[in-house]
């Protein structure tokens, strides 16, 4: 077991380089830094020497992988892919183009994201399976029929419908919530509410939808008829039988993305205006702020491949096939 | 409708465990139902074992499930009554019938594997039977449950009740599947198939442990099973089906004496044994009808040896021959049956047999392995192997046949596979015709392709279900480079099918138009293309039907007969053995523990295996005394064999020396070897 | 003069293998049987109309061509205009020229902001100017329900009238085809008896003709769904941005299917270090999150395309090759969930009885992938493909909204939602531009996720058996 997390965690080292890698392909080989200096410079006619001036300041002056003009390691050290991807490896993300530190940023922001993120889960989970064991108990039957039609109903609109609906009619028709905005502590609650709500609903259609399939799916297995022929009831076998096998896809499809909580959702922190990491990255796009969105990759990339070891260990934990053998 | 043939009596006996009333039961649409169960009735004494006996599709299991109201979504009774103990189930409320599930009636179900609840401890699952029926909690129904697996001969109930389901083999699943049905003590326990997935030395002590059950607790078994051997074993009463219906009811010792129904007769006649090693199995023609379909008459009549026009047009009446319930119109009466074919057709001599002189072999295999590592560790470095064979020798003459037996997980399918080089083997050398094949190369293996073929079991996937049967025949003869010109290749493929039995306008369809014997036809024409020495059957027959399978047998050994093709037949089924081989090779974890003529193999076993194996298959002989040589335990996973003699730990035999050494091989004269220290052994081996 | 864009190309491409397929699906009866079973879904037939509706739009819209200018150049070679139109412009020209100064609402005939207008006596007011064209023909507004409801009335009996055309014709054609009667045929079809639900395919097409014809009435005379903040059409906008739309839905599981399913069929099979390096290029950029890697690619093409704008001839093919990044670029991101699948598929195909057959009977592997493997995993492919469409459609206008999406000039739902979502706190509401963009994505996404859903339990092999 031990030998397995360790294996696990091993192999995630090759596929961070090659993330690494790839951001800095994208980043520094599609585009010269002269291009990069010249779009943030914002202006067609820049001069060079603004162009070299902006590049100083931010470090973007040196050779891109191999540094001949100084001796020793340095002539690894002192480049661009060094100073601005291998520095990732030890979530060292240095300042952004504007000038900010970026892991300050990230500290602090990722708190707000988190607040909005984990009740969405965790509501979201509840409501969706709810609705999905209502929806597998009167299976065959109209109410599966219509639960279905409504599911793919609701999965057919635009996430982007539900937000701004959801702002118009809760926040300024019946004005119950503040449209958008965020405080700390307890004053948050207010502005988390409509979040959260939005999140849910949006999550239903095909959440629900998701979670009758593997109802059915697990419903339609010899030993729920076993449990039948014991003669226990239709609740007994849906809650004690069905439920405890689904939890385990359920579950560990929960776990991928329980590190990317952190990273919070780019449109609805947008939408609510939350300062969480969501809407950090959303800025550093729409300003073209390239160091920001190279550390986003990166630490999205690596709390990702933690979300998958940690499904790995879940499955272990969870299936007791797994977790005997 | 369906009540208006009368097929309801409406007489209520006494005595009686459970009435059955003319059961009816359809699946899918309403406009073209399935009539899985038409027009059902028997009964079951108290304290009797009835037996339900049919082939695979013939309704026996959706009788069980409309008795238990556990049909699927699909499925609705459309008619009859179903009397337990006086109140028909089919009119009780939904919870009334809860009741009677796992408490009045238990059952259990054909594959263990899967009909236990993985993420529930066996603990769990017995108990929560206890709690629904009598209440019990805690540790009064643990200590219940514990009493219950020791009652099925579950050693460390203590243990096992906190372990999982897939902890445990199949015969204790199996086990652990009869307790939870024990749990309430039922009057009546349903059996579906409870033995088919087990190999036959579980199955022999599964069907033991049903019986002294019954014995000690008196309650009435519904036992459903194909297998005429089991019928014979356990039934008290038997009752026949047939696309939906009960065609013949009778006891166990006069179904077996003398069966009534004339499809019941072809049952017999159809099986394979030793006895009829040098006839033509009898067939029944055709195959089982679709349940879909609107039947006018005995729905047997279209392969009927002895139908005549009336059987055609008018379904036969229900027919009580002294105390025999038959449902055919030879017994009707009227003697009609003057009209009717013949009794019996015998069954045709083989023809032209090659003599058996050429004794050189064509195929020698010098101590084959097949190892599996198995990694562990960080590094996932090689731990162990799991050697599925472990160095075995064989040889094949020319137009023979070596069955190679053994139960599940012994490696034989591996060893087939091993001399085909699907998976290339470890260590020693496969020699065919001079020729070795495990130094080839993948390209110059290809040419070679042609000498040895494969038929498969399944066959459902052995055929691309997106391929046309002419284009399945022709694959090898183009992957060969003998794809002649396209009318040649046509004729070809013609003369395949018609080798084979199958029309030529087979050609253009797909295989999902055939049946799975027509199928099993059909991977035998894509083996026979590349005019091959040699082909590996790997359990040909075992997922047909016993009239099926006469067909195939009968077939393959037609093919022996006239182009000398050499069989290796890897199969558990003892009788197919008997009926088909030269040799039999007994294979045991890996290895093989005795092998020689059939004759020496199988009527004078010298291993202990081989003895126990033999013993443990249900036979007809309803009077045989045979002894059945129980082995305890199950086998042990190949990863890990056994220190010396791998069979020790199960072997009655043991002795010291057994658990040191793996025994040297013994020749006992007239090729037949064996590999135990009972008998002393061979200085020159 | 024509003109060809990358992505028309590639529609074409793509219409022209589909076309294909079916003739060739059409002759094998293995193939055509799983779309006879969608056939047989009511749903999934009156879905078909609606994305038929849709894939027309945006074929039109992808023949492309120059206007030639009534002027001559010198040497007496005809000269074209800068602008790019469609076939589909060309058909609907009023729409797009008929713009209004800014916002108007729906059939309105006065504009949306109040102007300051002289008088004919020399003062000046501030009023609701009428429109230039919404409801124009009207010499007092208070008759424009009457107008409404004449023109509507008139487009919903041309579109009847054309529906029993077509209708009787179809019916004739299939009667003809399959030797029933024709009267025999049209009474099945109204009794719904038809394997093939002709009934809820030929009732929805009437809605479909009724709906068009009475918007083609009404747009004669009205601004049907509002002008945008220049005044230009909201009804041409969200008709424009059906091509957007299918184009990102289509090309990018176009782009992506060669890879997958070669990587992940090869990985499946040869096992090994193949094996090994296929997973580790999916994992690798798998675990790079979505929206991440598009951010940074598109990021990365507008700053090349901005420093390399004077090589493009017209805006319009530089929104066309954005377009097209984009779609590659969804492709990567959405390549490697079918790549896992197949791999898995082709681990068990490997292993299966009539594979270890063909191994048997000397078959090479190229043969054996071609043959065996890739016909079995068709279906997972096909499913994969409608499901993913919606998914893609809905991105677009996420993915547009964030500014990472298609160009921003380029007419597409995600930047109609846009431009708009920045007049939500004007009062009253500007609601028409948002009301457009979702109604048509929401009808398209939800025709196709009907349509999918009928096409997954079609050629699910699982849940066939249900």
């Amino acid at each position: 077991m031990i030998a397995y997390i360790v294996r696990r965690l091993l192999y995630a080292i090759p596929i961070l380089i090659g993330v690494n890698l790839l951001t800095f392909v994208l980043f520094f080989v599609v585009n010269t830094p002269d291009d990069i200096a010249r779009s943030q410079l914002g202006d067609r006619r820049v001069t060079q020497e603004a162009i070299d001036s902006w590049k100083a300041v931010n470090g973007y002056d040196r050779p891109i992988v191999f540094n001949t003009k100084v001796a020793g390691v340095e002539k690894l050290t002192n480049t661009i892919f060094f100073d601005k991807s291998v520095r990732l490896f030890a979530f060292d993300f240095g300042r952004s183009d504007s000038g900010r530190d970026i892991s300050y940023d990230i500290s602090q922001r990722m708190w707000p994201s988190l607040v909005i993120a984990v009740p969405t889960l965790l509501v979201g989970i509840l409501v969706n399976i709810t609705f999905a064991m209502l929806i597998a108990f009167f299976r065959a039957t109209y109410i599966d029929f219509w639960g279905v039609v409504l599911c793919v109903i609701l999965l057919s609109i635009s996430s982007l419908f539900y937000i701004i609906a959801g702002q118009y009619l809760l926040s300024k028709l019946f004005h119950l919530v503040p449209i958008s905005g965020y405080d700390t502590g307890l004053n948050a609650l207010k502005f988390l509410i409509l979040p959260v709500v939005i999140s849910v609903i949006h999550g239903i259609g095909s959440g629900t939808r998701w979670y009758r399939t593997i109802f059915l799916e697990e419903i339609g297995k010899d030993y729920v008829r076993t449990a039948r022929a014991k003669g226990l009831g239709e609740g007994i076998v849906l809650f004690r039988h069905v439920l405890k096998n689904a939890m385990i896809p359920i579950l560990t499809g929960v776990v991928v993305v329980l590190p990317l909580l952190f990273m919070g959702s780019l449109i609805t922190e947008s939408f609510f205006g939350i300062p969480g990491l969501g809407s950090y990255t959303i800025e550093g796009i729409q300003r073209q702020d390239f160091a920001i969105v190279r550390s986003m990759v990166f630490l999205g990339s690596v709390l990702y491949i933690f979300g998958l070891i940690l499904t790995d260990i879940s499955y272990t934990l969870v299936d007791p096939r797994v977790r005997f053998s | 409708m369906l009540l208006i043939r009368g097929c309801v009596t409406g007489k209520r006996m006494s005595g009686l465990i459970l009435q059955v009333e003319g059961l009816s039961t359809h699946l899918g649409s309403e406009s073209e139902p399935v009539q899985a169960v038409d027009c059902v009735s028997f009964e079951v004494r108290r304290g009797e074992t009835f037996a339900l006996l049919g082939e695979s599709g013939c309704g026996k299991s959706m009788t069980a499930l409309t008795l238990m109201r556990l049909l699927p979504s699909s499925g609705r009774v459309v008619g009859g009554a179903v009397l337990f103990e006086g109140q028909d189930l089919l009119k009780l409320s939904e919870a009334d019938m809860r009741r009677v599930r796992g408490g009045g009636i238990s059952m259990i179900f054909q594959e263990p594997m899967t009909s236990l609840n993985p993420v529930l401890t066996v603990g769990q699952q017995i108990t929560e039977s206890l709690t629904a029926h009598r209440g019990l909690r805690g540790g009064r129904a643990r200590s219940e449950a514990m009493e219950l697996l020791q009652a099925v001969g579950i050693p460390d109930p203590y243990q096992r009740i906190y372990e999982y389901p897939h902890q445990l083999s199949g015969g204790m699943k199996q086990r652990v599947m009869i307790a939870i049905a024990l749990a309430n003590e039922p009057e009546l326990l349903i059996a579906d198939e409870p033995t088919t997935a087990l190999d036959v030395t579980i199955q022999a002590q599964v069907l033991e442990l049903m019986r002294s059950l019954q014995r000690d607790r008196g309650m009435s078994i519904m036992f459903i099973t194909h297998d005429l051997g089991v019928v014979a074993e356990m039934a008290d009463r038997v009752a026949v089906m047939y696309a939906g219906q009960l065609v013949e009811q009778a006891s166990r010792n006069e179904f077996f004496t003398e069966p009534k129904h004339p499809y019941s007769q072809k049952l017999f006649d159809s099986l394979p044994d030793k006895d009829k090693r040098d006839r033509q199995l009898y067939v029944i023609e055709g195959f089982v009808p679709s349940l879909q379909t609107e039947f006018r008459g005995c729905r047997f009549a279209p392969r009927c040896h002895r139908a005549f026009d009336r059987c055609r047009g008018e379904e036969p009446p229900r027919t009580t021959v002294n105390g025999r319930q038959v449902f055919c119109h030879l017994y009707g009466g009227d003697s009609l049956a003057a009209e009717a074919g013949p009794v019996s057709t015998p069954g045709r001599p083989h023809g032209g047999r090659i003599p058996l002189a050429s004794k050189a072999a064509l195929l020698r295999i010098r101590n084959m392995k097949v190892h599996f590592p198995i990694h562990s560790g960080v590094f996932r470095r090689v731990a162990g192997y799991v050697k599925a064979v472990d160095g075995i020798n064989l040889e094949i003459p020319q137009g023979h046949t070596l069955a190679l037996v053994g139960e599940s997980g012994c490696g034989k399918t591996t060893a087939g596979k091993g001399i085909l080089q699907l998976i290339p083997p470890t260590g020693g050398s496969v020699i065919f015709a001079g020729q070795e094949l495990t130094t080839l190369s993948h390209a110059e293996l290809r040419s070679h392709r042609d000498d040895m073929q494969i038929i498969f079991q399944d066959p459902y996937s052995s055929m691309n279900p997106r391929m046309l049967v002419g284009d399945i025949i022709s694959e090898g003869l183009r992957a060969q480079g003998r794809a002649a010109a396209p009318a040649q290749l046509q004729a070809r493929i013609e003369q395949l099918l018609d080798q084979v039995g199958l029309a030529a306008d087979s050609v253009a369809r797909y295989p999902h138009e055939f049946s799975g014997g027509q199928r099993q036809r059909i991977s035998i024409a894509r083996a026979l293309a590349v005019d091959p020495h040699l082909i590996v059957c790997d359990e040909p027959t075992s997922a047909l039907d016993v009239s099926v399978q006469a067909q195939i047998l009968n077939l393959l050994k037609q093919l022996q007969d006239d182009l000398g093709i050499s069989f290796l037949f890897i199969t558990h089924d003892i009788s197919v053995v008997a009926y088909l081989a030269h040799e039999v090779a007994v294979m045991y974890l890996g290895r093989i523990v005795e092998q020689g003529s059939v004759e020496d193999v199988l009527d004078r076993p010298r291993h202990p295996y081989t003895q126990a194996l033999l013993s443990a298959v249900p036979t007809m002989d309803v009077d045989s005394g045979r002894d059945v040589i129980r082995l305890v335990g199950d086998m042990p996973s190949p990863s890990n064999p056994p220190s010396g003699c791998y069979f020790h730990p199960r072997c009655p035999a043991a002795m010291a020396i057994c658990r040191d050494r793996y025994p040297a091989l013994t020749r006992l004269g007239n090729g037949h070897e064996t590999r135990c220290h009972l008998y002393r052994a061979d200085p020159g081996a | 003069m024509l003109v060809l864009f990358w992505t028309d190309l590639l529609i074409f491409v793509l219409l022209a293998a589909a076309i294909a397929f079916s003739v060739y699906a059409y002759r094998r009866e293995h193939l055509r049987a799983p779309w006879r079973r969608v056939g047989r879904s009511r749903v999934a037939m009156g879905a078909l109309v609606i994305l038929s509706a849709y894939v027309a739009v945006g074929l039109l819209d992808s023949i492309h061509y120059r206007q030639e200018l009534e002027t001559r150049t010198a040497g007496g070679q005809s000269q074209y205009s800068n602008e790019v139109l469609s076939l589909f412009d060309w058909m609907v020209m009023p729409l797009k020229t008929r713009g209004e100064k800014t916002y108007s609402a729906p059939f309105a005939t006065h504009l949306y902001a109040k102007e300051t207008v002289e008088r004919a006596d020399g003062s000046q007011q501030r009023l609701y100017p009428r429109l230039v064209f919404g409801g124009a023909q009207l010499r007092d507004p208070a008759e424009r329900g009457a107008d409404i409801a004449q023109r509507a009335t008139i487009g919903a009996l041309k579109g009847s009238a054309l529906w029993l055309l077509v209708a009787t014709f179809v019916v004739q054609a299939a009667a003809w085809r399959s030797g029933t009667g024709f009267r025999l045929l049209a009474a099945e079809i109204r009794g719904d008896l038809t394997m093939t639900r002709w009934r809820a395919a030929l009732l929805t097409f009437l809605v479909l003709l009724v709906i068009v014809f009475v918007a083609a009435e009404l747009s004669s005379g009205y601004h049907i769904l509002g002008t945008d903040k220049v005044g230009e059409s909201v009804f041409y906008q969200t008709l424009k941005s059906i091509r957007t739309g299918l184009v990102i839905g289509t090309l990018t599981t176009l782009v992506m299917l060669p890879f997958a399913i070669l990587l992940g069929i090869m990985a499946g099979y040869f096992g090994g270090w193949v094996d090994d390096v296929i997973q580790y290029i999916y994992t690798t950029l798998n675990s790079i999150p979505g929206v991440l890697l598009i951010a940074a690619a598109v990021l990365m093409l507008q700053v090349y395309l901005d420093n390399r704008s004077a090589e493009f001839a017209s805006v319009a093919e530089r929104a066309d090759l954005r377009l097209l990044f984009l779609c590659l670029i969804l492709g990567v991101t959405s390549w490697t969930g079918l790549c896992r699948y197949l791999r898995g598929e082709s681990l068990k195909l490997r292993e299966i009885d009539y594979v270890q057959a063909a191994t048997a009977l000397g078959v090479g592997h190229f043969t054996i992938i071609v043959r065996h493997l890739l016909p079995n995993v068709m279906h997972i492919v096909l499913i994969t493909v409608v499901l993913d469409f919606s998914g893609l459609v809905l991105a677009e206008a996420v993915l547009s909204y964030v500014q990472i999406g298609v160009d921003p000039t380029m007419n597409s739902w995600g930047n109609m939602i846009n431009s708009a979502r920045l007049e939500m706190a004007r009062e009253p509401i500007v609601w028409w531009s948002l009301f457009a963009a979702f109604l048509f994505m929401f009808t398209l996404v939800l025709a196709a996720n009907l349509f999918s859903d009928a096409v997954r339990d079609a050629f699910d092999p699982r849940l066939r058996n249900r």
